[in-house]
């Protein structure tokens, strides 16, 4: 074997090199590794190096996009006719459903008005789609196909038709990764629908259940409440659902109770969510257009 | 010299950019846990055959791609193959003549001391990680790497002749 004795004959010399090469390089990693815990001097880096990524990304999404795509154009054309006729009573009850909103948000804005609150926020929203790419091995996130180029921003929240799923936390130039409420480190300020109790829902790291640790045992909740953001924090926008209540049990001789809940987004089906951007008019009442 | 090794750079980048691509590719919920370390793998065989093209410095720069291609912490993965790669350059003449089983098992230890720093950096930086899942990719690595190093075998082969 060739290799195997000119590496033999070197290997008196490399040895040595090795150890140091090991040091250097170990050095530089725990360096980086600081930086990027404590600091964000490394985003630039972070973001040319994400663009070399990006289509590694795209070439292991591709079969799986084939694949829907020919689901799609393949379908038949009863399945087609079902679906369309499901959509069209959806839409007909939302478009229900909202006639009365703009009647409310009008009430909302001249009861602020007689309260003088100053902030009001105004809110876009554009939908993104899931990439077919799993990403940190360590959280409960996704990757989705927008990115800095449409204004995705960190800490961006994200919903679906449902309710809430998550928030972006890293930014790339055409994508971006988001942690899912149900990752255990992520903690989010809600409210209870009924009654307006704030509390914090913690995920479990499982995708139908989040934990709101910190409710007294004397606490006005109940199985089937609704959860909704609070607004609190200000990485969400209020009023959101984002679970329902559907365990809660009181433990006499404990402080808290121990309350779970039922994200009301199914967190491990979706394919595509909305990003939401909130523009806050801070001293006009009226949205400048 | 430089004309004998030119040619041999491509099938092994080609391989380093297939396990990249096989460790950001989707899986279902229930097989994720069980996710081979790819890179760590493919890292391991190159540095073991080609230690003088493939070592440290290699582990280094595809450590840090993995760690940007899964958003985790800047640095994580790059320390972690940078000392896998130092025990398979160090040891390789020893490893190469392992019988199958006996590599495996290798392997299989050296998968472990991967996971353990990636354990350990999770650990200082407050990541939360329930410790059972840091086995799975060890257990399906030592156990694909029979297979794994076939195709290796094979790729080396072509690549030289």
């Amino acid at each position: 074997m060739l290799t195997a004795r000119t590496d033999n004959q070197h290997r008196s010399q490399r040895t040595p090199a090795l150890g140091l090469r090991l040091l250097l390089f170990a050095g530089l990693s725990i360096l980086i590794l600081v930086i990027d815990h404590r600091e964000n001097y490394l985003d630039a880096v972070h973001r040319a190096i994400d663009v070399a990524v990006h289509p590694l990304r795209v070439v292991v999404d591709a079969p799986v996009a084939m694949w829907r795509l020919i689901g799609e154009t393949g379908a038949d054309r009863n399945e087609l006719r079902l679906e369309n006729s499901r959509l069209r009573a959806e839409r007909l009850l939302t478009h229900a459903r909202l006639q009365r909103y703009s009647a409310l948000e009008a009430e909302n804005a001249r009861l602020r008005a007689m309260l003088e609150a100053r902030t009001r926020v105004r809110e876009e929203v554009r939908v993104a789609g899931i990439m077919s790419v799993s990403a940190n091995p360590f959280r409960h996130d996704l990757v989705i196909d927008k990115g800095q180029n449409d204004g995705v921003y960190d800490g961006q929240a994200m919903v679906d038709a449902e309710g809430v799923v998550g928030q972006v936390i890293e930014t790339g130039l055409f994508s971006a990764q988001a942690v899912l409420i149900s990752d255990p480190d992520h903690a989010l300020p809600v409210e209870i629908n009924r009654n307006g109790l704030r509390t914090i829902a913690v995920g479990t790291g499982e995708f139908d259940r989040l934990d709101l640790p910190f409710l007294p045992n004397n606490a006005d909740v109940s199985q089937g409440d609704l959860l909704v953001t609070s607004g609190l924090g200000g990485a969400f926008p209020a009023g959101y659902p984002v679970a329902i209540v559907d365990n809660v049990t009181r433990v006499p001789q404990e402080p808290f109770a121990a309350v779970s809940a039922r994200p009301a987004a199914k967190l491990n089906q979706i394919r595509e969510i909305m990003l939401i951007w909130s523009i806050a008019d801070e001293d006009d009442p009226e949205p400048p257009e | 010299m430089t004309q004998d090794r030119a040619p041999r750079r491509l099938p092994v980048v080609a391989c380093l950019v297939a396990a990249l691509m096989l460790a950001i590719a989707p899986m279902p919920d229930w097989a994720s846990p069980f996710r081979p370390d790819w890179v760590a793998l493919t890292l391991i065989y190159w540095a073991m055959m080609l230690p003088r093209t493939y070592s440290i410095g290699t582990a280094w720069i595809v450590g840090i791609v993995l760690d940007v291609a899964q958003g985790t912490l800047l640095g994580q993965h790059a320390i972690a193959l940078c000392f896998v790669a130092y025990i398979a350059v160090k040891f390789h003449l020893q490893f190469r003549v392992f019988p199958v089983s006996q590599m495996s098992a290798t392997v299989f230890a050296l998968l472990a001391f991967y996971q353990f720093i990636l354990f350990w950096v999770n650990g200082v930086a407050g990541v939360n990680v329930p410790a059972v899942t840091y086995w799975g990719p060890v257990i399906t690595g030592a156990m694909i790497w029979p297979l794994l190093a076939l195709v290796f075998g094979g790729v080396r082969y072509r690549a030289r002749s």
